[in-house]
């Protein structure tokens, strides 16, 4: 026998000092969450960045300006259902329609490779083109730096944008509610496994697609319907890190618990497969076309059937409800009837997605 | 999903609980060998669903959590070197050796890439001719057929910049380890699906034999345990102990004969240390002498590379099923996946990982 088994309950602490930047910090999970707390916000903080949100709410000469930004670093460039154009448009324009913004005009900053082609690259701006006329956002301005070649991937984009808050819309992660329905605009996972499948190769019956697309006038519906009330407490896109991480997110911003139900989160078949095959679970799996909405429980049904109506909301489902439990704890009643935490992704599930 | 849900059905799951709870008439301590199959228990909460008769505890069967130390150092020592890729599976990238893991390795500079297969590693050497390719090849029986492969392939392709760290493990040997201990337990074992997928159940039948323990051959989908747990509480409260296989749609007494085949071309019988638990004799594999070429320990000279392991981490009980990961004062509190302090806590199939995910909401 060793001598191991010697009983004494105490760990050392080898803590990881985290020296240098690892993959996991861009994960869109806790690492992230770490770097924000640890490095940036102890420097930066205000009173309009401290509320965390997606965006920057502003008031500026009595109207209300929501302000974004975004970097867009996915690989493979294209991919089944876009490309990074259109993803760099999708995911900022959402970032302000989550705001309740109606998104106005963008920036858009390019960091090029020597040596990247000229095709791709005129490919890839004309897809930019078209999101952006097909959200009714304007690309106003931009930048482009070229590094030398093997210092760059090819193409990194970073986009910038701006919005206006209609009078009494006021969203906020920290507004959720015990009591509030949490609604979920269609099936999850789309993007990231679309994106893994074409990096390895991996091909299914179905070809499975990215879901990236704008989602303002889903927002729009959502907001119409709920006019004049502040039923609406809390729109997000789960993009990174997945649903979970932004449950996770709200949860702790709010000071309220979670509980969602696994057989009401839809996920296609497809996705699930290839989830099943890669040891994934859908719940961590990025989003670029979904949405999640806090909603006060009256207006829940209501919502419902106005996001249903929309071509980016018809597979909308109410998957929980906002408790009072241990503040920032996120759960799943699983099919089976027992319950477990939802927890936030600790370090990478996949690099590089969005 | 069709061939998964079937094994999914929740009312079947409580008739097969319901029917467990008739059988049962005292208390028994069951094992599941395997970290995939406690994942799925917690994942489905399925110790929820069972009478208070049954103890379920988790057993050794997490490749990532048994890895010792020295190996993880060994592995970063090498990925460190100029001219190397360092390839893996994803979930040793986060595994802390003594100071560093592979993915702090790979923020440092050193070419890591993750792989979802060895033929990919060696797919990378015959396109980089001119760097040095190592696989860290780690797990239990199942994954050892595959890099097995790997080698033989390499060796009859005549590649020279291929080579793989071996740290492969074998289950009977943990198991007998956990059934000589005065300290044991376990009454009862759910043996490892996929292990004996590939090397068939004789060797627990011979388990058996020697300590009159029963034994059910297991998968991994909830009904699949459930059903293993039924035909494990009969056995016991009928006195009988012998090798029953529930995961006969993937398993048989043989097992997987190429596989086996392929095992002992590449492969010998030899000692093993494992994390938490130490040395244990004859209990993994290493290359042959004729595959010595592609020994990544002997081209890099880290052989003599060793590290301490810390002693007071309670991950060796918790291995044994002697602890419950919530038992440990450290679980949750400055020992989460983030930060592990012990190996369970580090893979998503460690025990300790796998309650803090689903279930420390219980604990606090």
């Amino acid at each position: 026998m060793p001598d191991t088994l010697t009983e004494t309950l105490v760990c050392p602490t080898p803590l990881q000092v985290r020296d240098r930047i690892v993959l996991g910090h861009g994960s869109g999970g806790r690492l992230s969450a770490e770097l924000l707390r640890d490095v940036f916000l102890p420097l930066f903080s205000n009173p309009v960045l401290d509320r965390m949100d997606d965006q920057a709410m502003l008031e500026i000469g009595g109207a209300r300006v929501a302000f974004t930004t975004d970097s867009f670093v996915v690989q493979p460039l294209f991919f089944p259902g876009g490309d990074i154009g259109s993803l760099a448009v999708h995911g900022t324009v959402n970032d302000l329609a989550m705001g309740g913004a109606r998104p106005l005009f963008l920036s858009a900053g390019f960091i090029l490779e020597e040596g990247f082609p000229m095709e791709a690259l005129r490919r890839i701006a004309s897809s930019m083109a078209e999101a952006a006329a097909a959200a009714g956002v304007l690309i106003v301005t931009g930048d482009t730096k070229v590094v030398e070649r093997g210092k760059g991937d090819g193409l990194f984009i970073n986009t910038t944008g701006i919005g206006i808050v209609p009078d009494g819309v006021r969203l906020s992660a920290s507004q959720a509610r015990p009591g509030d329905r949490v609604i979920l605009s269609g099936p999850i996972g789309d993007h990231g496994i679309a994106i893994l499948c074409k990096r390895e190769g991996l091909e299914f019956e179905t070809e499975i697609l990215s879901d990236s697309a704008a989602l303002h006038n889903l927002v729009a519906a959502i907001l119409a319907a709920s006019s004049g009330t502040n039923s609406i407490r809390c729109l997000r896109d789960p993009t990174r890190g997945g649903v979970s991480s932004a449950l996770n997110e709200i949860a702790a911003q709010s000071g309220v618990s979670i509980q969602i139900e696994e057989t009401c989160v839809p996920v296609r078949e497809e996705v699930r497969g290839a989830c099943e095959l890669l040891g994934l679970d859908p719940l961590y799996v990025a989003n670029e076309g979904k949405l999640l909405a806090f909603v006060a429980p009256e207006v829940a049904d209501e919502i419902l059937a106005a996001m249903r109506r929309d071509p980016h909301g018809s597979a909308a489902a109410i998957i929980g409800t906002v408790g009072n439990e241990s503040a920032g704890l996120v759960t799943m009643r699983t099919a089976f009837g027992s319950t477990r935490i939802v927890d936030m992704l600790a370090g990478e599930q996949l690099p590089r997605i969005c | 999903m069709k061939y998964v849900d079937e094994y999914r059905d929740p009312k079947i799951a409580q008739a097969v609980a319901a029917e467990i709870a008739r059988t049962v008439t005292r208390p028994w301590v069951l094992m599941e060998v395997c970290g995939g199959q406690t994942h799925t228990l917690m994942r489905y909460g399925i110790d929820e669903l069972l009478p208070p008769e049954i103890e379920l505890v988790h057993g050794p069967g997490c490749p990532v959590c048994v890895t010792p130390l020295e190996m993880v150092d060994r592995a970063i020592r090498i990925a460190s070197l100029p001219g190397v890729i360092f390839t893996s599976y994803g979930d040793m990238l986060r595994v802390p050796g003594s100071e560093s893991d592979l993915f702090q390795a790979k923020a440092r500079g050193a070419d890591v890439r993750v792989v979802y297969s060895p033929m990919d590693a060696l797919h990378i050497a015959r396109v980089n001719p001119d760097r040095k390719v190592v696989f860290f090849g780690v797990g239990f029986e199942t994954t050892a057929p595959a890099n097995g492969m790997a080698v033989w392939q390499a060796k009859r392709e005549g590649l020279t910049n291929f080579s793989m760290l071996v740290s492969h493990v074998l289950v009977p040997p943990a198991m007998r380890l956990i059934l000589n201990s005065p300290a044991n337990r376990v009454q009862g074992f759910i043996a490892p699906g996929h292990v004996c997928t590939v090397m068939g159940y004789r060797e627990y039948e011979e388990l058996v034999s020697e300590f009159h323990v029963p034994m059910v051959v297991g998968g991994f989908e909830p009904l699949d345990l459930l059903e293993a747990i039924s035909m494990l509480v009969s056995q016991l409260e009928e006195g009988r102990a012998e090798v029953e296989n529930q995961y006969a749609r993937s398993v048989n007494q043989e097992g997987n004969l190429p596989a086996q085949n392929i095992l002992r071309e590449v492969f010998q019988v030899s000692d093993r240390q494992w994390r938490g638990i130490g040395p244990i004799a004859e209990s993994g594999y290493r290359l042959r002498q004729e595959y010595a070429d592609f020994d990544a320990e002997r081209i890099f000279g880290v052989e003599d590379w060793h590290a301490e392991e810390p002693k007071e981490c309670i991950s060796a009980l918790v291995l044994q099923g002697l602890k419950k990961p919530l038992d440990c004062p450290a679980f949750g509190k400055r020992c989460t996946p983030m930060t592990p302090l012990g190996a369970p806590m580090v893979s998503a199939e460690g025990a300790c990982a796998a309650y803090y995910q689903y279930r420390r909401h219980a604990h606090a």
